[in-house]
């Protein structure tokens, strides 16, 4: 099982880092999206899969799965959450000001 | 030591309250003649072999101390500084116009490099040392640039400042590795050790990045092209840093260093012969310069590299020791210092000299120049005294130093070490060729300007001759040319001897008592000086014949265009360098970033052999995990082929929900919650954002964009598939998680990963918050932005 989630998240680490690689603004959004669940399940995988119950006391069981992974992945969630709507409105506005949404046009000013 | 540096902060409020009344260069004066004086005192006890130490605590917790000790050399070096600077300043004061000259910054960087040279010459301590090396570098940095509104000022600063910093830098390095040989800060220390420094490993290192900071400093081959430019700084301080101190402080160095560095080969070869070479350069250089200032300047660098392979040429004497040989070396080492001493004297007159022409007449180029010598009698007869002694006549100082140059050279060709053989020959013949070219360009200067016919309507003002107070410096300068000549023991005794005895402290006193009074008779160097003068006053006759060979001397082989050829040519590499990959394009830095980082890690990986897979804790597949697996795969890879805008939203969406149900699977009831909701609102959001945007066209790209980028993702891929893969592979601990399991007994909770996250590890979620509402201030603040540029456009239109 562990060995099929890390080829699933080397397949969507490749697929965002082509997106991101991309010339629309959107498809980089997308791509740093789909980075951002691939990360995720990485991160839960490395807890080690499938060994216990959930982390809930009165299920009253042997083994719990590794319960530090899912807080790590609960903050990771929020927080990729809060930069994705950052990031969607950014493109939104730069849209709005500059009437394009393609990479090698936005290359900032020539006196920088 | 730093009275001037004190002092030097003392000078503004002095120029802005009394400049009116006084000339601010009364009270500066002050200083530097306290300062002789005192140091005057220290002469009786010095030549009696007494030293003295004085030790002031700076970092006393990394050893660094500001150490002053006064022997010999020092307190000449001392007494050149204070004793030029005071008659430096006096000129100054009738030279600088009180009305229209900045003062007040003309005596700041003036003590401050005095404060600096005084410093350097009396520290024992090699980092404090390095210090006022540099502080000189500034000062006279700023003194060059002093008229900055011209170009030429500042670029002969920036060039001096170039060459004398790298050359700094590189003694930098070199005191380094000396302290790391020495194991001590103070050079006293480091001479006391000298035999056991010499077999060390960094000891040619040490030596050569030390000789490349004295080197640059003293304006020798190759480095003495920022000299020249350097003379478009004041007269007053062309006299003192270019003549008489700053460029005397790598001879200093070497002088210093001799005891520790002298007796190898490497070292007589590079300072005696780089001394030889620029003494040859120098010397043929100025013959073409028409400028009576880049005259003298090509004209110091000559007579520095004299000073320098004569100190080459002493350094012989530590490989004798003492002995009758070493005795004769010796004497090479006295010559270099009493050479030392009279260069300061009669170059230091001619600057000034030089200065007094410009002032009066506003030229100072030899073309329009000539007859001065019925106009300005006294600065005539300065020159003169100046001149000859410069070239090596008699009854002046530089008679003496200039036999005992060749006395010291023609003892090198029959040597007999390092390989010198007949190659030693050449010494004595280069001495003699540059001779003559000094003996002729001496000439050059003092008949070109004083004599010939006098051509009024050429200068730019009415010709008279100097204020008197102006003519003071160079008179007491001229004065002690000529004094030295006659009483040459006097100072022999009292201040080289000491001097001697600090660059050589192996040889014995008495030996060369006797060398110092030994100036006459009829010998070797003499006929070698009838020579010099027999042939220069054939060549000066006959300049008109050849000068312009020289002068036609094609501009493309100088050492400026080489430098300014090497200056031009990295400021454009560097800028075509930074445009090619500063591209301005977020893909090609995005570019760098993936490919730095698939090549390091997987570099990494495979070189630290870190591959290692192990399947043994796998958990098992079902085919409901399978087809999750596979459903994600199809979502992600519509979002990547897909055109339509909504199609890519709902195929994300899609994808994150089958993560959630992965967590659901994977025993994580919470994080499948959140993630639930988190892409509920996220595709929400999104669909938000994508009514306002452009269809998600394709762009119908060319091939090799997307063959690169294709390649580059299944690298990045790759790497974190193997990175994971052999990670799982390495589990080397326990989880700390069991610890966690007792979360009802320590917070009371029965949801362990709630109780991480608010109890256990509650400042994470802390400080997630307040990203989540910096997020949200920002989107507020960036779509408020918007409406109120809207508002006011709107206002505007109507």
């Amino acid at each position: 099982m562990e060995t099929l989630i890390v080829i699933l998240v080397g397949i969507l680490v490749s697929v965002g880092t082509y997106l991101i690689l991309s010339r629309r603004l959107l498809r980089i959004v997308l791509g740093s999206s789909i980075i951002g669940h691939a990360v995720n399940l990485l991160l839960i995988t490395s807890g080690g899969l499938k060994t216990g119950a959930p982390p809930l006391l009165h299920e009253k069981k042997a083994g719990f799965t590794d319960a530090i992974p899912q807080a790590l992945i609960l903050t990771a969630i929020v927080i990729n959450f809060a930069v994705t709507a950052l990031v969607l409105v950014l493109c939104y506005r730069a849209y709005q000001n500059y009437g394009t949404d393609d990479m090698e046009r936005l290359r900032g000013n020539e006196d920088e | 030591m730093f009275l001037p540096l004190i002092s030097a902060l003392a000078v503004p409020f002095l120029y802005k309250y009394l400049n009116r009344q006084v000339h601010t260069g009364w009270f500066v004066l002050l200083v530097p003649l306290t300062i002789f004086i005192y140091l005057l005192q220290y002469i009786p006890h010095v030549a009696a072999g007494e030293t003295y130490k004085y030790t002031l605590s700076w970092i006393p917790s990394f050893d660094i101390n500001i150490t002053s000790y006064v022997d010999g050399l020092g307190l000449l070096f001392g007494l050149l500084i204070s004793g030029v600077g005071t008659l430096v300043i006096i000129y100054s004061i009738f030279y600088m116009s009180k009305i229209r000259e900045a003062l007040h910054n003309f005596y700041v960087y003036l003590l401050m490099f005095m404060g600096a040279m005084l410093g350097l010459v009396f520290s024992d301590h090699l980092l404090v040392l390095y210090g006022f090396w540099e502080l000189t570098s500034v000062s006279s940095f700023l003194l060059i640039s002093y008229w900055y509104e011209r170009q030429s000022s500042r670029q002969g600063a920036l060039k001096s400042l170039l060459i004398t910093v790298l050359g700094g830098f590189g003694m930098l390095a070199g005191f380094i590795m000396l302290i790391i040989i020495g194991d001590t800060y103070s050079i006293r220390e480091l001479i006391a050790n000298a035999d056991m420094i010499q077999g060390h490993v960094l000891f040619i290192p040490a030596m050569l990045c030390i000789l490349l900071g004295a080197f640059t400093k003293s304006a020798q081959f190759p480095f003495g092209i920022w000299l020249p430019d350097a003379m478009e700084a004041p007269t007053p301080v062309s006299s003192y840093l270019h003549s008489a101190t700053m460029v005397k402080a790598g001879i200093y160095l070497v002088a210093r260093m001799t005891p520790i560095f002298g007796g190898s080969a490497v070292w007589f070869w590079l300072v005696a012969g780089i001394g030889i070479i620029t003494l040859l350069y120098g010397s043929l250089t100025a013959l073409k310069q028409t400028d009576l200032k880049a005259l003298l300047a090509y004209s110091t660098i000559s007579q520095l590299g004299m000073i320098m392979s004569l100190l080459g040429v002493g350094s012989l004497a530590v490989y004798f020791g003492p002995g009758e040989s070493g005795t004769v070396f010796t004497v090479a080492t006295f010559a270099a210092l009493f050479h030392l001493f009279n260069h300061s004297t009669f170059k230091g007159s001619l600057f000034m000299v030089v200065g007094i022409i410009d002032h009066e007449t506003g030229r100072r180029d030899i073309r329009y120049l000539g007859g001065l010598m019925q106009v300005m009698p006294i600065t005539f007869t300065i020159a003169l005294i100046g001149a000859f002694s410069m070239a090596g006549l008699p009854p002046f100082n530089g008679f003496l130093s200039k036999e005992m140059f060749f006395g010291a050279v023609t003892e090198v060709s029959h040597a007999g070490i390092f390989g010198l053989g007949n190659i030693g020959m050449a010494f004595p013949i280069i001495a003699w060729v540059a001779s003559i070219f000094t003996f002729v360009y001496c000439m050059i200067f003092v008949f070109k300007t004083f004599g010939g016919r006098f051509r009024p309507e050429k200068l730019t003002r009415e010709v008279h001759e100097a204020p008197y107070g102006m003519l003071i410096s160079p008179l007491v300068l001229g004065l002690l040319v000529i004094l030295i000549f006659f009483f040459p023991n006097v100072l022999g005794k009292y201040i080289l001897a000491p001097a001697l005895t600090a660059v050589l402290p192996m040889m014995s006193v008495s030996a060369y008592d006797l060398k110092i009074s030994a100036w006459h008779g009829l010998n070797m160097e003499l006929l070698m000086t009838i020579g010099v003068v027999a042939v220069g006053i054939f060549l000066f006759k006959t300049a008109k014949r050849w000068i312009k060979a020289v002068r036609n001397y094609p501009q493309q082989l100088t050492l400026n265009h080489l430098y300014n050829q090497t200056l031009r040519g990295t400021e454009k590499l560097s800028a075509s360098l930074t445009n090619r990959y500063m591209t301005g394009s977020l893909r090609h830095y995005l570019i760098y970033i993936f490919t730095f980082f698939a090549i390091l890690l997987m570099g990494s990986l495979l070189l630290l052999y870190g591959i290692r897979f192990d399947f043994s804790n796998n958990a098992s597949v079902s085919v409901f995990d399978a087809g999750l697996v596979i459903g994600m795969i199809i979502a992600a890879l519509t979002v990547l082929l897909t055109s339509h805008r909504i199609v890519a939203i709902v195929a994300l969406g899609a994808l994150g929900y089958m993560v959630s149900m992965f967590f659901v699977i994977f025993r994580a009831p919470d994080l499948a919650l959140t993630q639930m909701v988190v892409e509920t609102v996220t595709t929400v959001l999104f669909l938000l954002c994508f009514y306002h945007l452009p269809k998600l066209a394709k762009d119908i790209e060319r091939i090799p964009f997307k063959l690169t980028n294709l390649i580059i993702s299944a690298a990045v891929g790759l790497t974190v598939t193997v990175l994971a893969l052999s990670a799982n592979g390495h589990k080397l601990f326990e989880s700390i998680s069991s610890f966690f399991e007792n979360a009802y007994e320590l917070a009371g909770a029965k949801n362990i990963v709630n109780a991480i996250l608010v109890d256990f590890r509650g400042f994470d979620t802390m400080l997630e918050i307040s990203v989540l509402t910096i997020a949200g201030l920002g989107v507020y603040i960036l779509i408020h932005q918007r409406h109120k540029a809207l508002r006011r456009e709107q206002d505007e239109t109507e």
